[in-house]
């Protein structure tokens, strides 16, 4: 089994708020995150598939497909964004870095054809990052 | 669903690396420069990663404003700017990053319950890190 790791970047904006919540508790569970106009972040994917290498192309995975997934289901819809009002998947979900890398997982494991996804990692900023192997 | 968030934080400690097990030859010959008298720094870099269900109303795994509040508390505080020879932890072990790493696990695992302490890695500098997972392997 080999591991292939792809990374890509994006920036968006986003803000936490439950709408079950008060705003005392809003403000208080989320803190500047709460700040309703929303703030940004350069965020930084990485997308690790594995799979046994075919002895033919000595790949794991067509990078190039896989680079092309990840651009449409992931980039288009998600780069420079306001991921509350733009993103369907967070219209009703907060867009934390924990629902972001699950909602990446969802859109990419459908869509990969040889590899099996691992795992996905996002980096909020270079010290806070979240991983996702798909687990229920 | 169950996701991992890893944390990173930085503290600066000295330390010297010297057993009292060893002659002083084999302390020289074993750690080299970092068994030089008086010590040495470096600028550490210790990456927590916790797990659990990601809490539906919250869409986290845990509150970071509490991963904070305990590693600055009770790691950062107490090892920043401080000689790690000198603490009692480390009276009768060699403050080497492999036991340090062991140590911070064990106060977060003992302190920490919000969610489920997987790892703790260090990095003493960007050439050199380690892991410890308790008696899990850390994931992959």
């Amino acid at each position: 089994m080999v591991y292939l790791t792809r990374k890509a970047e994006f920036s968006a904006s986003h803000y936490y708020h439950n709408a079950d919540f008060t705003p005392e508790e809003n403000r208080r569970v989320f803190g500047k995150c709460n700040n309703p106009n929303g703030h940004g972040h350069n965020y930084t994917l990485e997308v690790t598939v594995k799979g046994e290498v075919d002895p033919r192309s000595g790949f794991v995975v067509d990078l190039k497909q896989l680079k092309e997934v990840m651009h449409r289901e992931v980039l288009d819809a998600m780069d420079h964004r306001f991921l509350n009002k733009e993103v369907p998947e967070f219209l009703h979900q907060i867009p934390t870095t924990e629902n972001i890398a699950i909602a990446i997982w969802q859109r990419l494991v459908a869509k990969l054809e040889r590899a099996k996804l691992h795992r996905v990692r996002v980096y909020e900023t270079p010290d806070l990052f979240v991983d996702f192997y798909g687990e229920a | 669903m169950k996701a991992h968030l890893s944390r990173r934080y930085l503290f600066s400690a000295s330390h010297r690396l010297h057993s009292e097990a060893m002659s002083d030859e084999e302390n020289q010959s074993t750690y080299g420069k970092c068994n030089n008298p008086y010590g040495h720094g470096h600028n550490y870099i210790v990456e927590i990663t916790v797990s659990g269900p990601v809490d539906e109303k919250t869409g986290m795994v845990c509150n970071l404003t509490d991963l904070d509040g305990f590693i600055e508390r009770e790691v950062l505080a107490r090892y920043g700017h401080e000689n790690l020879n000198t603490m009692q932890e480390f009276t009768k072990e060699v403050p080497t990053t492999e036991n340090l790493c062991i140590q911070i696990y064990e106060i977060v695992q003992r302190g920490f319950h919000y969610a489920h302490l997987e790892t703790v890695r260090l990095e003493e500098t960007m050439m050199n890190s380690f892991e410890y997972a308790g008696n899990s392997e850390a994931p992959r």
